[in-house]
């Protein structure tokens, strides 16, 4: 056992070290505090020149073909580079869907010559993607989608309302996954497309999420006109493309944001209780050793994921739980930052620890584990791909997708 | 990054797997568990001879110096087949208490028949109810002598010698060898909540004992020793979570109710991820724990602390929630269920339980961000 980087990993690493000491600043520890998560257009357009640098040398797109930019470096490297970033003071990127999902889904399904078009500015943060799977009454039952995808003669009409939307405000293009056949069982009847968001009959509404900013997004579409040229996969296979694009997605979700088992033992340590640092009591030290526990298993774990792709093996199921254990971790940690503050812990002025984090926390950790797969939908996974424990027994199944029993919401 | 066992190591573990699956199926288990056996002499002279006891105590003293990763899987293969022998008293704690405390001659003579399993060795700390405390021990060496009393001592009905804390007249903390065997000892076998290993209360009055004190005295010497051993029970202890494991999964596809597997009920499957997650959490902790002892890293006793609550957090919940999973059928004598919800309890509590070792966990964490600022 060790856990030293092979000679080309380690020389990726000094390269991509390199790369950033010359572009970014370095973290201190000092630096960890609430930091706005609300994105507006400055803040993208410094995303955009960031990206743009990381494209030009290569540290964007690591694992994509050279011929569309990319490094066409391993899982292993793109590893890599995250952990040098994570380093680092860099804008947050609204690039994920792009480059993560989008380009790679149409690598398998779209011809080199639309690849080719859409690849580079992707990459380079000029085009920004967003992704219309989600409504708003299909979320875990993404397959319940009900947007129509109409076909008139050699374009399709698509009528519906999208939601969850990451950053579809800030968004050039989107990729689409509609109904088309309704009087077939549900996953046979979708179709795949890419849009450009300035189609006419498009319109996108923020939703004001329970932490107050704005992240995502509602977006209706009305008579939306689509050349048939813009579907990716079969009539009635969207469901396989779609699979394919959220199969991408595991690599796109990063580590849950702070505060950190790092955050809140810091915090207990300088916090004063009755003339004693917080830290002192039993009650707040057998609650922080649980969450070292989580955080700290989380990295062996990861560090298990990279021996494996070191090894050029693919990971094993070890690596599909860190969401189930970051995002509740993450929400407990804040409440329980509050608990600390006792009578005061609910106020959320510049007064609070750490520019009020726990508190901030406290109203954004409750998406986390929602996002990119609820934690219900995380243990079914587990329990079903990992365990191989039977499906449940579903009551949609072998039923025509328009004689599906709905509710009231 | 390797963070893996070597392939030599696991052919090992593969081997291990299978002689205890043939040697040891719950049959055997349960042979103790009536109270037909103290132990199974068999399997522990089989044991012996596979060399397993031998298996990270130096060739110079009649081992097989294979090291620490060895040793971390075969303890986990222990810990899923419920072996009923005193593997750990003589391998984790006593082989491991005279590695570092006696001098050679005394390596030289006590190791080798602990490395054969010719002899049983076990170690005895706890005087009271409570967790490892210095402020706890009584038992007294003065002039060659040791007297006092140490409970639930762990195999101590079948061990022939033992490693005992004890303290010397200036009241200072050391570890001192005794033969059990001996009119001066008195044993008394007490009844635990698992049959399946036996445990006994040690009387000593002025028995003679040997000083193993080449590396001085203190209670640092017996944290030491616990922490090195938290980790080898850490494998135990995932090896069994994850017979559990296997077992409620098993049963959850096998068993029908309301027309269907119970495995396909989300209040069933929830519960199985759980398990699993909180298995692979105290494995991956093992894993760091094995490289911390393979490598004498200075992170050893964060990395034990840590190590020894996940596994207690994933066996305990992995040990109940697989009877509860099996329903009424669990709860009998007949199904294998109890074996591991009592062997995970009294796992839990050697060495001390989880509160313990959460305060230790915190206390070595804030002495690393003391150091830190030094």
């Amino acid at each position: 056992m060790d856990f030293d980087d092979t000679l080309e990993e380690a020389a990726f690493r000094t390269e991509a070290r390199a790369f950033l000491e010359a572009n970014a600043q370095r973290k201190t520890r000092e630096t960890r505090a609430y930091q706005s998560l609300e994105l507006d257009d400055a803040a993208v357009k410094k995303a955009q020149a960031w990206q743009a640098k990381k494209a030009d040398a290569r540290f964007a797109g690591i694992t994509w073909p050279v011929r569309y930019g990319g490094r066409g470096g391993t899982p292993l490297q793109q590893i890599i580079y995250n952990q040098e970033e994570e380093n680092y003071v860099v804008p947050r990127g609204v690039f994920n869907q792009g480059v993560g999902l989008v380009i790679p889904t149409m690598m398998t399904y779209a011809t080199p010559e639309i690849v080719e078009r859409y690849a580079r500015p992707a990459l380079r943060g000029d085009e920004i993607w967003c992704q219309l799977f989600s409504e708003p009454t299909a979320g875990s039952d993404l397959a319940g989608l009900r947007t129509r995808a109409e076909r008139d003669r050699e374009d399709w009409i698509i009528n519906g309302r999208k939601a969850w939307n990451s950053n579809a405000h800030f968004a050039d293009y989107a990729i689409l996954v509609a109904r088309s056949d309704p009087t077939v069982v549900k996953h046979a009847g979708l179709t795949f497309f890419y849009l450009s968001m300035k189609t006419p009959g498009i319109e996108v509404r923020r939703i004001k999420q329970i932490s107050g900013v704005s992240n995502f997004t509602e977006v209706y579409l009305d008579n939306v006109r689509i050349p048939d040229g813009q579907r990716l996969g079969k009539i009635g296979e969207g469901w396989k493309v779609a699979v394919t694009t959220l199969a991408n997605e595991r690599y796109t979700i990063g580590e849950s944001e702070g505060p950190d088992f790092e955050d809140i033992f810091a915090f207990a340590r300088s916090y004063d209780w009755d003339g004693k640092p917080a830290l002192s009591s039993d009650s707040v030290r057998e609650r922080l050793a649980d969450w070292y526990i989580k955080r700290q298993g989380l990295k062996y774990i990861r560090f298990r994921t990279l021996t494996a792709l070191s090894r050029g093996q693919n990971p094993g199921p070890e690596s599909s739980i860190g969401k189930l254990i970051s995002a509740p971790k993450l929400q407990e940690i804040a409440s329980y930052g509050m608990d600390m503050l006792g009578m005061t812990g609910g106020v959320m002025d510049e007064t609070a620890p750490m520019n009020a984090w726990f508190q901030n926390a406290l109203l954004y950790s409750p998406g986390k584990r929602i996002a990119g797969g609820t934690d219900e939908i995380m243990r079914n996974i587990v329990a079903e791909r990992v365990l191989g424990l039977p499906g449940d027994v579903r009551a949609d199944k072998d039923i025509p997708f328009n004689q599906i029993p709905t509710g009231s919401r | 990054m390797n963070f893996d066992f070597s392939y030599e190591v696991k052919m090992m573990r593969d081997e291990a797997r299978r002689f205890l699956k043939d040697r040891c199926p719950p049959k055997a288990v349960r042979r103790a568990l009536d109270g037909e056996v103290t132990f199974d002499r068999d399997l522990w002279k089989a044991i012996g001879e596979l060399g397993w006891t031998g298996v990270s105590i130096p060739e110079e003293f009649g081992g097989a110096g294979i090291g620490y990763e060895a040793l971390c899987l075969i303890a986990g293969e222990m810990g899923a087949s419920l072996a009923p022998v005193p593997f750990s008293s003589s391998v984790y704690l006593a082989a491991e208490a005279i590695l570092m405390s006696a001098d050679d001659a005394q390596r030289r003579e006590m190791l080798p028949a602990i490395a054969s399993a010719e002899s049983i060795w076990t170690f005895a700390l706890a005087e009271g109810p409570g967790n490892p405390s210095v402020e706890a021990i009584g038992t007294e060496y003065r002039d060659g002598r040791l007297s006092g009393k140490k409970l639930a001592v762990p195999d101590a009905s079948t061990a022939q010698s033992c490693v005992v804390v004890a303290k010397d007249h200036t009241g200072e903390i050391g570890l001192y060898a005794v033969a059990l065997n001996d009119s001066s000892v008195t044993r008394e076998t007490v009844k635990t909540v698992d049959p399946t290993r036996n445990y006994a209360n040690l009387t000593f009055r002025n028995t003679k004992a040997m000083p193993l004190l080449a590396n001085g005295k203190g209670w640092g010497l017996v944290q030491h020793l616990l922490d090195r051993a938290a980790i080898f029970i850490a494998f135990e202890q995932v090896g069994g979570a994850e017979a559990c494991l296997q077992m409620a999964k098993s049963y959850a596809v096998e068993r029908y109710a309301f027309g269907r597997p119970i495995g396909t009920f989300q209040a069933i499957k929830h519960r199985l991820a759980d398990m699993y997650v909180a298995l692979e959490l105290a494995r991956a902790h093992a894993y760091y724990g094995a490289w911390a002892i393979s490598h004498d890293a200075t992170e050893l006793a964060t990395a034990a602390s840590a190590a020894r609550v996940a596994a207690i957090d994933a066996y305990h919940l992995c040990a109940k929630e697989n009877i509860q999973i099996h329903g009424g059928m669990g709860f009998t004598w007949e199904m294998d269920c109890h074996l591991y919800y009592r062997r995970e309890k009294m796992l839990s509590l050697l060495l001390g339980s989880a509160p313990y070792w959460r305060n230790r966990l915190i206390d070595e964490l804030e002495h690393i961000e003391l150091a830190a600022a030094e």
